[in-house]
């Protein structure tokens, strides 16, 4: 056995590189596959609910038999046909974008802090940030149906410094949905953003004080440039899981939030139309494919370009 | 050590004429961090046009002292004033000083060319000018065809060179360089010195030079300052410090020396007599000091000042008072030769115990010197040799 694996290279070294091939291949390539072909196949009341792609027609009269392939492209024109889907996935992106400058604007300047800290304090800092995922990520989020709802904490502290005086609710809408994923997806922003800044080099920024450089200029000449790298890997980390998020907007948004995540629940469990919402699924996922391809394009190329 | 300074002697010393104002002055300036004492009550006047080397071992306070000219240290105690104004409170954006530093600080993002135009930019300089000004001070340390590239595609030396560039291109009125030439080889270091003090005289910056290399710092300064954990040892030109070094620190920091100690004798108004154990002759030396009669001082010798023979030197007419009763004369056996090409070094071991380093020029072939190993040999000096050293 060892021999045969020696022979074909995937033996030592080759086992190694092989293991995250594997992975993907199991994890990732499978599933993709039966995905794609759900989204290829005809939905029916049955179960599993959709046609099989590939059948064998026994034709006993004439003693033959048939190897059937249907594809059916019906569910993707759906989708292109249907508003539903057309708009769920451009809000969708647009609260991902939302949720993603949010968490750069709130993250940034939280990293750059921690960065800039005593190097005793960094750690403890740092903690602080992750810590909320110690908790369950749905008790977090009904902690904020409590903060946003009417009567709730913001409301209370509205009407009780005056500022309003009828009771309004920001639960249920936009709002909540964009405060409820900028608080779950910032520690993804912080992250990246924090392990560039602190491999700054300060005498960087001495050096471009020592030339004549105020602060804020050295700030946008010298430390935004340096630490592209952190803001695009932070940026990706949030938009890419946000555009499919589905618990925040399901529990937090208002009837009309719609986003992808909503419209791929409600096909496979309202609606039972599984190669429906698996051609969702798919076009969502080459929706991301694009943005990973482009990040990992700059990525290379700052890596070429050194540091 | 065979060190010619590479300027003329100046003419003008103005740390000598007390109606020169100093440009930068630092005041009792002391810096802690913690309970570490880095810069310890210094005080230094410096004067316009000056090349001023600040010399010292590692981590005697040099490259703090630096930043806080700077001013990206701020003194614990003391004040600084460079050109008459107090720096206290003026960030290191708005100070006339541009800081060459000693990690280079060469930003990785930006070409070398956009690294040296980084300050003219902030001055607002027209883009034809920074172009003008940037190839010029490219070319003069020769990464003319360097200026695309990224700071990481060059080797240490012109990474070192960038730094230096990037900080002459401004043409500050004070210019702190923090080793500067530290990562060049011996030609393009020497080169490097005579530009630098090209620029120096041509533009009349003020320098202030960190190094770690005493011969850099006996043919380019005009003045020297010796620092000892935190504190100026002394001060002086590069002869004064070499020929009269205060303290034994001094004397052994640059270049090598022979110390005796001795109980004074004889404390005249144009010599001094030290009676030495150690040397195993009385000490001739031709200028007063001022000690008291009988107290322990050391003598300073440098190696290149004995002279070696292998019969007791003549006196000559000019030595006869020195050299009488047998003064500044001792004898020993050689015990190690070290031929370096143009001078050996002799250790001779004297009756008394003590190893005494001798340099001597070698004049005739190495096969041909008269004096090997395990000769008797005499070892004489003249009067002017010997330092005694106050401190
Ligand atoms: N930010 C700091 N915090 C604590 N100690 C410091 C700090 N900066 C410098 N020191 C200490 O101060 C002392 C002087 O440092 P400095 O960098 O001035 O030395 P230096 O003379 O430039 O040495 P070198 O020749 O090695 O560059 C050192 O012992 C150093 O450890
Ligand atoms: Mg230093």
């Amino acid at each position: 056995m060892i021999d045969l694996l020696r022979r074909i290279g995937l033996w030592g070294r080759g086992m190694v590189v092989a293991i995250p091939y594997l992975w993907l291949l199991l994890f990732f390539l499978v599933p993709f596959l039966i995905v794609f072909g759900i989204s290829l196949s005809e939905a029916m009341l049955a179960q599993p609910p959709y046609a099989p792609l590939i059948d064998w027609l026994v034709d006993e009269d004439a003693g033959t038999t048939k190897l059937q392939i249907l594809l059916n492209l019906s569910n993707y024109l759906r989708l292109g046909g249907d508003d539903l889907y057309i708009l769920a996935y451009l809000n969708s992106v647009k609260i991902a974008l939302v949720t993603t400058v949010c968490c750069l604007l709130l993250g940034y300047p939280m990293a750059y802090a921690i960065a800039r800290a005593e190097p005793s304090k960094r750690g403890p800092l740092m903690m602080l940030v992750i810590l909320p995922f110690w908790t369950s990520f749905l008790i977090r989020i009904y902690a904020w149906i409590g903060i946003l709802k009417a009567n709730g904490v913001v409301d209370n502290l509205l009407q009780w410094t005056g500022l309003t005086t009828e009771p309004f609710e920001l639960l249920y809408s936009d709002w909540a949905v964009y405060i409820g994923m900028t608080y779950c997806y910032l520690p993804f922003m912080v992250l990246p953003l924090y392990a560039t800044l602190e491999k700054l080099d300060p005498t960087l920024l001495e050096a471009a004080a020592d030339l004549g450089c105020r602060p804020w200029k050295a700030f946008l000449t010298v430390t935004l440039p340096l630490s592209l790298p952190g803001i695009i890997a932070g940026s990706l980390l949030v938009f890419i899981p946000s555009v499919g998020e589905f618990v925040t907007p399901e529990l937090l948004g208002g009837p009309d939030t719609l986003m992808i995540g909503r419209v791929l629940w409600n096909e496979f469990f309202a609606n039972r139309d599984w190669p429906v919402a698996s051609a969702v699924a798919i076009a969502l996922l080459l929706f991301l494919v694009v943005p990973i391809m482009v990040f990992q394009h700059v990525q290379g190329r700052q890596t070429e370009a050194g540091r | 050590m065979a060190v010619q300074p590479i300027r003329k002697p100046t003419r003008l010393e103005p740390w000598q004429d007390p109606g020169q104002k100093p440009y930068v002055r630092i005041e009792k300036v002391t810096k802690t961090f913690g309970d570490f004492v880095a810069v310890d009550e210094v005080s230094l006047s410096i004067y316009r046009g000056e090349f001023f080397a600040l010399l010292g071992g590692s981590g005697s306070g040099k490259t703090t002292l630096l930043r806080m000219l700077a001013g990206f240290e701020t003194p614990t105690e003391g004040k600084i004033f460079i050109d008459g104004v107090d720096m206290a409170g003026i960030p290191p954006y708005e100070r006339p000083v541009n800081m060459m530093f000693q990690s280079y600080a060469l930003f990785p993002h930006m070409s070398v060319e956009q690294n040296v135009a980084f300050g003219l930019k902030q001055d607002g300089v027209a883009k034809a000018e920074i172009k003008e000004r940037v190839g010029a001070i490219l070319d003069l340390v020769q990464l003319g065809q360097f200026g695309k590239r990224k700071p990481h595609q060059l080797s240490g030396g012109q990474r070192q060179r960038v730094a230096l560039a990037r900080s002459l291109v401004k043409r500050p009125k004070l210019l702190l360089l923090d080793e500067p030439l530290g990562a060049l080889d011996k030609r393009l270091r020497e080169r490097t010195q005579f530009e630098l003090v090209n620029i120096q005289e041509k533009l009349g910056v003020t320098f202030i030079v960190v190094t770690h290399d005493q011969e850099e710092a006996m043919t380019m300064s005009s003045r020297i300052a010796v620092m000892n954990h935190g504190v100026i040892a002394q001060t002086g030109t590069p002869t004064e410090i070499y020929e009269y070094p205060q303290s034994r620190f001094v004397a052994e920091f640059i270049g090598s020396v022979n110390m005796f100690e001795g109980r004074v004798v004889e404390d005249q108004a144009d010599h001094v007599l030290i009676r030495s154990e150690d040397a195993g002759c009385d000490l001739y030396i031709n200028h007063a000091v001022a000690v008291p009669a009988g107290a322990t001082v050391g003598v300073a010798v440098r190696p290149e000042k004995i002279a070696l023979s292998k019969e007791p030197p003549v006196n000559a007419a000019a030595n006869a008072a020195a050299n009488a009763d047998g003064r500044n004369v001792t004898s020993g056996i050689v015990r190690e030769i070290a031929y370096l090409g143009d001078v050996s070094i002799y250790l001779v071991e004297l009756k008394t115990g003590k190893t005494v380093r001798v340099t001597a020029p070698n004049v005739v072939r190495r096969t041909e010197m008269p004096i090997t190993w395990d000769d008797e040999v005499y070892l004489s000096w003249r009067p002017f040799a010997g330092v005694v050293l106050t401190q």
